[in-house]
Formats: structure tokens, sequence, C-alpha cells
């Protein structure tokens, strides 16, 4: 690590002028992806703002048609939700499998949805279930917010402070796991949400997550598992590394997507 | 009866210490004064090294110095050298290309070592490093090892083809004979897999220089403190033994990674004495994996040659092992006395030859991993003996059957120069088949079947060598130190006992194991006995632990010292209780008169040697310590029989090992709880090996699998319950009868799990599959056959 500043805010207020205020200040939330960068020495921010104390962005709501996790709840939290559980248990059990339990003890949805890792599970709930990312200055739709990988299009300083998801009829996620970092080597989010069937692939866009349009076609005239798999899945714009060809992953999307759509039911 | 004698599972008393966070490990160790290195590494694989500026760096905050290649070798610092020498098959010496701690005028692999900064503190050290400005010329990296015998770029300029040796064992004319008389011949190409050794605890070093007495101690995380002195103090720094400490306290895990001499800890010792106060340094995860010699990396085609009923007639070998950019300790041995040795493996393959070249990559250098060698070639043979089972139409069960060792064989004398001792395949295989339930198979296939699965079964048997020896043997093949091993057992005044060992204990368990056979020999409990190992000024001599060497030769040197404290004891006892020595007996750790009632319990002993006021002063001294020094007859054999059960996803290619069968003859066994974890931390890297994990360098040297997010350590949830059993026959070579138990478990089970994968894969006409098998190489398979099939 290099030298920083350390601050504690104790409000979402204090935390954005502290980072307005900084050099170059970043957001500190579970740290389980910022800690390790700074180890590295990949990143060198000037101060690391702590959102740890700010009881505001801790917390899930339940809105009835909609379920709101605020930015500082843990994964943990999330999967043993009464609230997500009951509501759109498909999202607890993505947070379920996060990881490893020190991870989920420590990572939070808004960082690991301002990271937008291209591998992450998050991403694809967001996407899938249309939610919607709030920050202290505006309100961002699934659809808008990820912009390629590890980018998002908060400004420098913005805030995520929770995030909204409409409460679908029907959902699952289904992921195959890189073997070595147990990230999703794919991961498919199925879900249909007032009539709409959204289809969100992780892991496998070069581009980080993506809606799989073709799978959507073809679950919205028959929610079936033969229909999903039907779709052979084209590799362009896939990723190819030495765990997965894009070709690999292309037909990994079909059978990760069919298999969702068997325990979405 | 202590009830912690030979055979008990006494629970390990090092635990304790470990599983509450009160180990003693190096980075632990804090000396006063002490300051901080950081190492910087040649980020290329290949480059010469045109200039190293360091003028930044010396000025910066807390920076006491910096040091580079060129410092050493002005100094006369030496080269790191190799502890075995091969032959050439023209009887030539292999090429021993100069290895600098730092590297000088070129770096020959990523995370090779350019210079140290030693300051106040470790992130000082770190800053001040990336102020140095380094001129590197960059040049082309070969990777691949037909690239570098190829012989385009040279890794090292007085290096042609980049081939270290080019070595054969074996008979060729009578292999060429059997080949031309065979009916089959069965031919297999095979990479056994790169992989990274992976020790819990990183490498760590301290060095410290004493001005006063000019006494030099480096603490670090070494399978072998003594050998460490004798390669660094006589060869790199010239130091001699009675000013050189090495101390490898405890030690997190070596896996065979911590055996070698290591350039940072050269460099540390040597820059100790510039400095004048200790320096620490302790190696990031990221250091670990781009820096621990690596393990593996062979290219093999083999032949076997059978008659019309089976029988083997012939085995023909032909290997590429990498070695990386630079020989490290044991990197020549590995290949060679540790692999193609083994050849026959349980079969009485009458006439085998093996050749085998080495390579200089620019990758890290590549030495002994758990196995060493014998993993290679287990995989090789069982890989092979399978294929052939399958491509001329015999059970594979009899195919093995028909042509093992019988027990009645033993001694056997191989074609490879090894002479098995003792061992019965036959029944351990037996043993396994019943165990894994192999009779009932075809159900389960079936029954998977049902579920889309695709089952499999794969079985291997092997024998391996433990415990290398004897000495004069070892040296005659090229060994450059002997391979004996010390005990001392020091009897204290009022009973207790503690024993010095040349082994050394990083995860083994010895403090029980050892204490256990002490235990036995005096008749003393287990809390009266410390086992000290480590320290070159505490311990008289020792070779370390690797090779599952430690019970095989280092037991007997402590039971033999024990006899000696025995047999004193007795005199001392025969004098107190006037009788003569040939009547004394000792058992239960009482000494008694045959014939009498008289007894006096050990500590009784003990305390008459320490004040011998009425004591036989003539006839010997006071005192009850002993010595031994003990070099085995020949290897032991361990041996076993694996077999696997896997179920495979058809459409993902997931690999799901179901069952895991593993009956070993490790001879007599002294714990077995510590035998049981020690079979199934080793099936556990076996399992790694063959499903997941794999090192990967891409073209421009650079190690792809740099970390855990890209290299795949097994953990709980990819392994099965292992169903483990030992079983066998009592070691020939040694008085404890035991073989070893440390390795058979990375040894046995590679081949059985790849396959079972084939086996599983065969109605779909797939004959091969590299390892790691990953599922995406096991789609991949599938898909390669689809496309055939469709064609044909
Ligand atoms: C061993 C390991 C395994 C993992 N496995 C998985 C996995 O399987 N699947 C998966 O999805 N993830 C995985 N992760 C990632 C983890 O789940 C975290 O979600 C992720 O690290 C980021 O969350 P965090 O709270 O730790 O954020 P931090 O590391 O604290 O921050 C990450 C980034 O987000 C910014 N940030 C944080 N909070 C906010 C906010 N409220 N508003 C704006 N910016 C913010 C920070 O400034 C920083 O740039 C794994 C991590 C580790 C270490």
């Amino acid at each position: 690590m290099y030298q920083f500043n350390y601050q504690k805010a104790g409000s979402a207020d204090e935390a954005t002028s502290a980072v307005a205020a900084a050099d170059d200040g970043r957001f500190l939330a579970g740290g389980m992806t910022l800690i390790p960068t700074l180890k590295q020495r990949l990143a060198q921010p000037s101060d690391l703002v702590d959102l740890a104390d700010i009881g505001d962005l801790v917390g899930i709501e339940d809105g009835g048609d909609s379920v709101t996790i605020k930015a500082m709840t843990r994964h943990v939290d999330v999967a043993n939700s009464d609230v997500v559980q009951s509501k759109i248990p498909a999202l607890a059990g993505l947070a379920d499998n996060i990881g490893d339990p020190q991870v989920r003890n420590r990572g939070t949805i808004g960082g690991s949805v301002a990271n937008n890792d291209p591998a992450a599970d998050y991403p694809a709930a967001v996407l899938a279930l249309n939610a919607t990312v709030i920050t202290n200055q505006r309100e961002i739709a699934a659809e808008s917010f990820f912009d390629g990988m590890f980018t998002t299009v908060l400004e420098e300083g913005e805030l995520i402070t929770a995030v909204r998801f409409p409460v679908p009829e029907k959902a699952a996620y289904t992921k195959f796991p890189n073997p070595a970092s147990r990230y999703a080597l794919v991961g498919v989010m199925v879900a249909q949400t007032g009539g709409e069937t959204r289809v969100a692939v992780t892991g496998a866009g070069q581009d980080g997550v993506f809606r799989a349009s073709d799978i959507e076609s073809a679950l919205s005239g028959n929610w079936s598992a033969d229909a999903a798999k039907g779709v052979k899945m084209s590799d362009d714009g896939l990723n190819t590394d030495i765990h997965a060809s894009a070709e690999y992953r292309a037909h990994l999307i079909s059978v990760m997507a069919s298999r969702a759509v068997t325990a979405a039911g | 009866m202590t009830g912690t004698g030979i055979g008990a599972s006494v629970k390990r008393v090092e635990d304790q210490r470990f599983l509450t966070g009160n180990g003693n490990y190096t980075d632990d160790i804090n000396r006063p004064g002490q300051s901080h290195a950081w190492i910087l590494r040649s980020p290329h694989a290949h480059a010469t090294l045109n200039s190293v500026d360091i003028s930044k760096a010396v000025k910066a905050e807390g920076v006491i110095a910096v040091f580079t290649g060129a410092d050493m070798a002005a100094d006369g610092v030496g080269s790191i050298p190799c502890g075995w020498q091969i032959h050439n098959k023209d009887g030539s010496p292999m090429m021993e290309p100069g290895h600098p701690p730092l590297a000088h005028e070129k770096v020959r692999y990523v995370g090779d070592q350019v210079a140290i900064v030693i300051a106040a503190t470790r992130d000082a050290a770190r800053d001040a490093a990336e102020l140095i400005e380094v001129d590197y010329g960059v040049l082309p990296a070969v990777v691949d090892m037909d690239s570098a015998l190829a012989g385009g770029t040279l890794v090292h300029d007085d290096v042609p083809n980049n081939r270290c040796f080019d070595w054969e064992i074996g008979e060729k004319d009578a292999v060429d004979e059997a080949f031309a008389k065979a009916d089959h011949v069965v031919s297999i190409d095979l990479v056994n897999n790169r992989l990274i050794p992976n020790a819990m605890e990183p490498r760590a070093a301290i060095s410290d220089f004493d001005r006063s007495t000019s006494q030099y101690t480096l603490f670090t995380t070494s399978q072998n403190p003594h050998v460490i002195r004798l390669l660094m103090g006589a060869f790199v720094l010239q130091i001699p033994e009675h000013k050189l400490r090495v101390v490898a306290p405890d030690v997190g895990g070596g896996f065979g990674s911590k055996i070698f001499h290591y350039a940072e800890e050269a460099i540390l010792t040597w820059a100790a004495a510039k400095v004048h106060q200790p320096i620490k340094w302790t190696a990031e995860r990221s250091e670990s994996f781009a820096t621990d010699a690596h393990g593996r990396d062979h290219e093999s085609h083999a032949e076997l040659a059978l008659d019309k009923s089976g029988k083997f007639l012939g085995l023909r070998v032909a290997t590429k092992a990498n070695i990386g950019a630079y020989l490290s300790t044991f990197g020549s041995s590995v290949p060679t006395y540790l692999y193609a040795t083994l050849m026959a493996g349980v079969y009485t393959t009458p006439a085998i030859y093996a050749e085998v070249q080495t390579v200089f990559t620019n990758t890290v250098p590549v030495d002994a991993y758990r196995g060493a060698g014998r993993p290679e070639c287990t995989y090789l043979l069982e890989r092979l003996v399978t294929k052939a089972a399958r491509d001329i139409g015999i059970d594979p069960v009899e195919l093995r059957k028909m042509n093992m060792i019988q027990p009645d064989q033993y001694p056997y004398q191989t074609p490879v120069a090894l002479q098995y001792d003792c061992g019965d395949s036959p029944a351990t295989f037996e043993s396994a088949l019943k165990a894994s339930d192999y009779a009932g198979f075809e159900k389960r296939r079936t029954d998977a079947e049902k579920s889309g699965k695709l089952r499999g079964i794969g079985i291997s048997t092997y024998i391996e060598a433990c415990g290398i020896a004897p000495s004069a043997v070892a040296g005659a093949l090229g060994a450059r130190a002997g391979l004996y091993e010390s005990a001392q057992v020091r009897v204290h005044p009022t009973g207790s006992v503690t024993v010095y060992t040349g082994t050394h204990s990083h995860g083994q368990g010895h403090e029980t194991t050892f204490a256990q056979l002490v235990s036995e020999s005096f008749g003393i409990p287990i809390d009266q006995i410390e086992i000290s190992h480590g320290d070159t000024d505490q311990v008289q001599f020792g070779m370390g632990t690797y090779g599952s060497r430690s019970l095989a030769v280092g037991g007997p040197a402590i039971l033999n010292a024990c006899n000696k404290v025995i047999d004193k004891a007795k005199k001392i006892a025969a004098h107190i209780m006037e009788a003569d020595v040939s009547d004394i007996e000792f058992a239960d750790g009482k000494f008694t008169v045959a014939g009498t009632d008289k007894e006096m319990a050990f500590a009784e002993i003990s305390l008459a040697a320490y004040v011998p006021h009425n004591y036989p002063i003539e006839e010997i001294e006071p005192g009850l310590d002993e010595n031994a020094f003990y070099d085995p007859l020949n290897f032991s054999f361990p041996g076993g029989a694996h077999i696997c059960e896997v179920e495979i996803d058809p459409e993902t290619g997931d690999v799901e090992v179901i069952s895991f069968t593993a009956v070993d003859d490790v001879g007599r066994v002294v714990n077995p709880m510590i035998v049981e974890g020690q079979v199934h931390g080793g099936l556990a890297q076996g399992l790694g090996q063959a499903m997941l994990e794999g090192c990967v360098y891409d073209d421009d040297g650079q190690l792809l699998t740099g970390s855990y997010m890209d290299y795949t350590m097994p953990r709980a949830d990819d392994l099965p319950n292992f169903s483990v059993a030992t079983q066998g026959v009592m070691g020939a070579s040694n008085p404890l009868e035991v073989k070893g138990v440390g390795e058979v478990g990375a040894i046995g089970s590679p081949p059985a799990v790849i396959n079972a994968i084939l086996d599983a894969l065969a109605p779909l006409g797939v004959d091969d599959i590299s390892m790691p098998a990953t599922s995406q190489k096991v789609w991949q398979a599938i898909q390669e056959s689809n496309v055939r099939q469709a064609a044909e």
C-alpha cells in the first residue's frame, strides 16, 4: 500500500464532501475489492472515506411491489433477510453464493454495484430485475447504469445510497463459477416482472453484464427450459481467457439460462 | 503401558500451538534493531540488465542501503549450486550455468532478483524500490520446451539448445528386441502439468551478523536448515559452518518448495554483514506464485509392448522436463533418478528404456514438489496401462493383475536400477477393488445415466521410493550430499527426554510421531519427551525432510540412539542393583534383574547417571546422552491402489468426484491418525493436479496464474469423503519397518482421476484429456468427439 489519509464519515453528506475535498478520494465500503487493490499498489488514492459508520446506508425496506436495499447492506444480510427471501428469493440466493463467508460478511451491495466487476453477481440481478440505482444525486435505471467492465455512469464522488428492486413474478439466478476465483464464469438471471421477460448475463461479456435478447425473445413466447436451451448464443463479444473460451461461455449461457428457468418455475 | 507408543492415534501435540495462533514462524520473529528488505524483481522474462541506477533510491526516506548484482559479484559471491550432478548419455556432465543470487548482466524469468532495498520499514523499502531505474534490454522469451530445444533464443549463452542434459537409463537394445517381437504396441503422449506449490506460509527470512563474534544467523522457512547452511555457507558466501547458524523455526508447509536454497537467503545473509543490522524479508503471496520453485512440467511419449495375452514385454519412454531458468537444488535429480527409476511400477516388465532431456526456459526454476518425479512416473504408467487395456480389449483390472509382481518375487530387481525390497501389490489392489465396490460399478453407471450423468471409474496402482538411500548409492548416481540422518537423545537427570533430530517438521507432526517412538522405547509418556529440530546450533547435523524420508531415515537414528541409552542405562542399573548386565531386563520403563523382584525406574537410572555417587565410573562415563547417525540399506517402497469414481455433467463438462478409495501400504504405522491425515493431504494435492491446478505462462513468459483468482487450489468442497486404509507388508530396509506416507496420496491419485474421467467419456469416443481436467476441457473433448462422430 501507498500512504493515504483515512477518514470515517458519520453521514452520507459528510462522506461526499470529504471525497469532494480530497485530491483523489475514494469511498471505502466493505473493502473486499478496494483493499486488495491497494495492497497490490494498483491504486494510489489520497484519501479513503470509510462508510462503515453511516447507519442511514444500512438496511432493507419492503416497499410492497419493490424491495430497497441500502448501499452498505452486506451480502450476508441480504441473504438472510426475511423480506428478500420472501419477495425475491432469487436475490437472497444470489447473495448467499457470493465469495466465501468472510467476503459475505464484509462486502456490500453498493460496493459491488459501483465496482461493476464483469464477473460479479449483483449486476446480473440489477439488470434482469430492472432495478434502480439510487445515488445522492439521482436515480439511475439499470439499463443505463453499467458502462463496460469496471465502469459505471457514476460521476466522480457520486455515492450510491441504495438499490431498488421491483418484485418479479418469477426469477432465478444460476451461476457456473470460475473454478479458481468462484466469481461467475457465466451467471444468468432470468426474471419475469410485470409480464416482461428479462435475462441478464454476467461473467461472459467483454463489456461486462448484458441482456441476452435472443433468450429473452425465446422465453417471452415460451417460458420453458427447452426454449432457453434451444437458443444458440453467438460468441461475439464474449470473453476468452485461460478458464473458458468464448465458445464455451456462449454454450454455458444457454445451459445456465435453462436451469434458471427450471429453478424459477 | 504409556498408551502413547507405536500404533496409538495420539493427538498431535504441536496442533495446540498451531491452532491457537501461538506458532513461532519466521515472520513472527523480530530481532532488536531489525531493518526490512524489499526485493526488486524483473518484470521481464528475459532481458539484459544494461544499467541499474540506484542513485534516487539510496536517498529515499528511511533507506539504509541498496545492493545490486554488481555489488555481490564484486564481492566474490558465488553461484547458487545444484545438489545433484547428472551425466549425459555420452558420459559428459550436465550443463551448470551460473546462478547469481542477485541477477547480474541478465534476468531470466519474471521475478528474478534485481536489487535489494534495505530500509527502516517494509513500505519505505518498497517505495524506494520504485525509484530504482533499470534499463532492461528486453529479449525474446522461450517458454515452451520445443522452442527452447530449437535453440533460437538462449536462456544461458553458454548452454546450446537450452539443453541442461540428455540422460538415459535402462537397456535400449533389450527394449528394441521386445518391441520387435510384440503382438501389440500401445503408445501415449502426455503432459504432466506444471504446478505452483502454494504453501500456506510464504517464504521469509531474517539475517543477522554479530560483529563481536563474526557470527552469521539466518532464520528461514526451510525444510532442511543444515543443507542451507552447507550450500549457502560453503558454495555461495564462503562462510564456514562454525560461523553460520541457520534456524528453520515453525514452517507452515513446504511440499518440497522449501527444500531449496533460495537466492533471498544468500542475499539477506550477505547484506546483514554490510549494514550491520538484522534484515527481515517476507514474500508477498504474489511473490510466492512467481518465485517459489514450481513442480512437475513434463512432456512425454511412451510406448508399451505386449504379447498376445497382454503380458508386458517392454517399455520405452522419452521425456522432456522443464527445469526453468536456473538449476534449482534438486532440479536435476527429480526428472531422472526420482522418476525413470520407477518405470517398472508394480509390473514385471522385463525391458525398460527411458531417456530424459531437461530444458532451460524463461520460467521460474522447477524442482521437487510433493512426490517429485514419482507422480510423473505413476501418471505415465497408469495412463498407458489403462490405454493398453482399452486398445487391446482386456479388462483393466485383469491386465494389471496379469502383469503384477507377486509377493514371492521380492526382493525384485527392476530393469531400471532400483531393487524393490518388499511389497504386495496384488493384496492392496484386491482390497481397493473391494472397498470401492468395483464389481457393482456397472449398476451405478446405469443409474447415473438415468439422471443424465456420465459415470466413470478409474484405477491406479503404484509403487514409489522413499527415503532415498543409501548415501553410497546416491553418491554414485551424482548426489553431492549424503542421505543419512542423525539423532541425539538427551535424557535429563529427572528422566524427561529431549530428542534432537536432523529432520524438520513443517506440518507432518514429527513432534508427535517421533515422541511416540521414544515413548515406546523408554516406556515413558510423550508429555515427558520434547522433539527439537530446525536449529543448526542445537541439532548436531541433519539432511532435513523431503521425499517421505523423516520416519524411514530419521526414525531409525532416533531408535538407535535410544538403544544406546538403554544399553548404557543397563550398565548403570546392573551396578546399582549389583547384578550382571546380562541379567538386566528393560520393559515398560523399568529395569529389572531377571529372576528377582529388584527393579529401578527409568528416572532413577537417569538421576544416577547425572549424580554418579554410586556408579560404575571406571567402566562408563556419567551422563545419559547419545548420538546416532543412520544410513539405510535401501530406499523404502510404499505402494498401493487408488480407485476413483466420477460423474460428469455432459452439458457443462463439470466433473464431480463421487468417491475415492485409497489402500496404501506404508509399512508399520506409528500414528494411524497422522497417517490418515497425510494421505488426505496428498490426495487433495493429487486431485488438485488432476482436476484444478495448472500453471500457465504466456508466450512472453508472463505468469497468467499469479494469484488465487486464476490458479485453482483444491478446496474442501471440491473433494469427496475419502475412503482410506493402510495395509501391507512391514518395511524390510529399516529397523522400524516403516516406509513413508507423505507423498503416496499425491503419487497414486492423479491417474485414477483421469482414468475415471476417460472411462466416463469412453462411450462418447473421447480417449484423451489432459490435466487439469477442467470443465472447459471436458466439454471441449465432448464437442470434438461429437464433431468427429458426425463426420464418420
Ligand atoms: C475472495 C473474494 C471473493 C469474491 N467473490 C465474489 C463473487 O463470487 N461474486 C461477486 O459478485 N463478488 C465477489 N467478490 C467481491 C465482493 O463481493 C464485494 O462485493 C466487492 O468486493 C465490492 O464490495 P465492497 O463492499 O467490498 O466494496 P469496496 O471494496 O469497499 O469498494 C469497491 C469500489 O466501490 C466503491 N464504492 C463502495 N461503495 C460505494 C458506494 N456506496 N457508492 C459509490 N462507490 C462505492 C469504492 O470506492 C471502490 O472503488 C469477492 C471478493 C473477494 C475478496
